[in-house]
């Protein structure tokens, strides 16, 4: 099945929840609604082959876009040898995001990295620890109101600056 | 006397010489059988994907070294792929910096799959196997001097091509050594295959089917050995892999000798993939014309002011890709290594993530261990190659 297809079969299944289908580089993007997410994502690997979650992550596009913050799914499917991207908007004062580690295995840290680094809240989540930094740590460093050189430091005043 | 029955929580690392690095695991243990085991990743972070949003994207390159830093020149071929992507000018990359991306990578995995070998059979009690192999991954990193001034860091591969070109009489040092490296798998192979020891600690040991692989996303040598025949460079070819002619060795047993036989097996595809790249190597330009990207050559810098000022304005402004997002990803020795890139229109990637095959492949741990034996931890750890650097970031 080609990525029009898999769109097109996408549409008519969840017609209100798609947002934006891009096409960029050979490579499909389809943004769809958040609070759609688990059952979408349930669909991909059910009925359409894609049984690899190759990475999570998500973006911060603080001052370029609103909503603020992106969850980026890169999915593959491995007999088809396909990708697809799926991405859902997530609202700065709503943070919540329910988890697709029930879907696919390998979110479970992908989800946790995501909330220890960027501060998105994966509902569902079974075990929503910080990963990479230490438990007492404060703030998300992905954040792009996250200083580089790290809170009450003088910031980074890189030569493109 | 009443039977003692409760657990014992030991604690496993940082410092331990066979976590690989800065690994810690929390061990729940009944007896000698594990029944939980908790892994703790984070020492090690450097902030990476941080750090790029505020470099240019040729700034960035000397940060991938330092991910899988067994494994560098893999990791400077994904992200060149994905920047090359996001600006369009993959069709433009000449044929010999290709060739040579294709070598190098090759050599590279070789140089991983050496280490892991050497340190997995050191950690189950296989000295002997440990010298040989660095004495062979020696060779490599000498090549690697050779080719870019460091022997780990490389740092060889520009945006565009290369940095610079093969130095003159290293192609037969090369094709030495490759056609050297089946004798010596042979070797490895004599000492361990039938080794009774081996097989013990190995076979059966750290067993997983490949649903629950491809479920916790394991990829690479470790995913093929549990029967999933997928390559990507065979299934989704970057860099001119197609016209390679080489077999991708997967195995349906699941285990740890499974994952050993594998990764032997694709050490000989390594050798013989950089045989036929060195035949395909013919003299020719390095880097793409692609003048807003790449630099000019240096003979123009110094000899002419048009020269001067294209060299000053990449250094200090860098390019700048349209809007847009793509995720390039590579077989690294590891397994699939990602990167997604998003580009705002502005010099410096708006965000990077780079997706680190041993960071997921060590999420399969516990599942591995777990009702298992303490002794076959370090087995497992060893059999999954991971890499510190990479998992952390």
């Amino acid at each position: 099945m080609s990525d029009q297809a898999i769109v097109e079969k996408l549409k008519a299944k969840f017609s209100a929840a798609v947002l934006e289908i891009v096409e960029y580089r050979g490579e499909t993007t389809v943004t769809v609604e958040k609070e759609q997410i688990v059952k979408i994502s349930t669909f991909l690997r059910d009925d359409c082959g894609y049984n690899l979650l190759c990475d999570l992550c998500g973006v911060d596009y603080l001052g370029k876009a609103t909503p603020r913050f992106m969850v980026v799914y890169n999915l593959y499917n491995i007999a088809a040898k396909q990708r697809l991207r799926v991405k859902v908007p997530v609202a700065e004062d709503d943070t919540n995001v329910d988890t697709v580690s029930t879907v696919w295995g390998t979110a479970n840290w992908h989800e946790r990295e995501c909330w220890d680094l960027m501060g998105i809240n994966f509902k569902g989540h079974p075990d929503l620890r910080r990963i990479l930094l230490p438990a007492d740590w404060e703030g998300h460093p992905l954040r792009k109101d996250y200083p580089l050189q790290g809170p009450d430091r003088e910031p980074y005043k890189g030569r493109l600056s | 006397m009443a039977v003692n029955t409760e657990t014992m929580t030991i604690n496993m690392g940082p410092q331990h010489p066979s976590t690989h690095g800065v690994l810690q695991l929390i061990l729940e243990l009944d007896g000698e059988v594990v029944q939980k085991a908790t892994p703790h990743i984070g020492f090690l972070h450097r902030g990476t994907e941080k750090l790029s949003e505020y470099r240019t994207y040729h700034q960035i390159i000397p940060l991938t070294d330092r991910l899988d830093y067994l494994a560098p020149m893999s990791n400077n071929l994904g992200y060149v792929l994905a920047v090359e992507k996001l600006l369009g000018i993959t069709d433009e990359i000449p044929e010999r910096a290709k060739v040579v991306r294709v070598l190098m990578a090759e050599l590279t995995r070789l140089k991983s799959h050496l280490v892991w070998l050497a340190c997995h059979a050191l950690d189950i009690g296989a000295m002997t196997v440990f010298l040989y192999c660095f004495r062979e991954r020696e060779c490599i990193t000498d090549i690697y001097e050779k080719v870019s001034g460091a022997r780990m860091t490389s740092n060889y591969f520009r945006v565009g091509g290369l940095s610079e070109d093969l130095p003159e009489g290293l192609e037969k040092e090369i094709r030495d050594f490759a056609e050297s490296m089946p004798g010596h798998i042979e070797t490895y192979e004599g000492l361990l295959t039938g080794n009774k020891i081996w097989q013990k600690r190995t076979i059966g040991v750290g067993h997983i089917s490949a649903e629950a692989a491809v479920d916790i996303g394991i990829t690479g040598p470790a995913l093929r050995a549990s029967g999933v025949d997928w390559d990507l460079r065979r299934d989704n070819p970057y860099s001119g892999y197609e016209d390679y002619d080489f077999d991708v060795p997967v195995s349906q047993d699941g285990d740890t000798f499974a994952r050993y036989k594998c990764r032997l097996d694709e050490m000989r595809q390594a050798s013989r993939i950089v045989l036929q790249a060195l035949d395909k190597l013919k003299p020719g330009p390095i880097l793409a014309d692609c003048p807003k990207v790449t630099l000019p050559p240096k003979q123009d810098v110094v000899n002419t002011i048009e020269g001067l000022i294209h060299h000053f304005k990449i250094i200090t402004e860098g390019f700048k890709p349209e809007p847009g997002e793509i995720y390039q990803s590579v077989e690294a020795p590891k397994g699939e290594l990602g990167y997604y890139l998003i580009s705002d229109g502005s010099p410096m990637p708006l965000r990077m993530k780079i997706r680190p095959p041993s960071f997921v492949n060590l999420q399969g741990l516990p599942q591995m261990v777990e009702g298992k034996l303490l002794a076959d931890v370090i087995a497992v750890i060893g059999t999954l190659d991971i890499v510190l650097g990479e998992i952390d970031r």
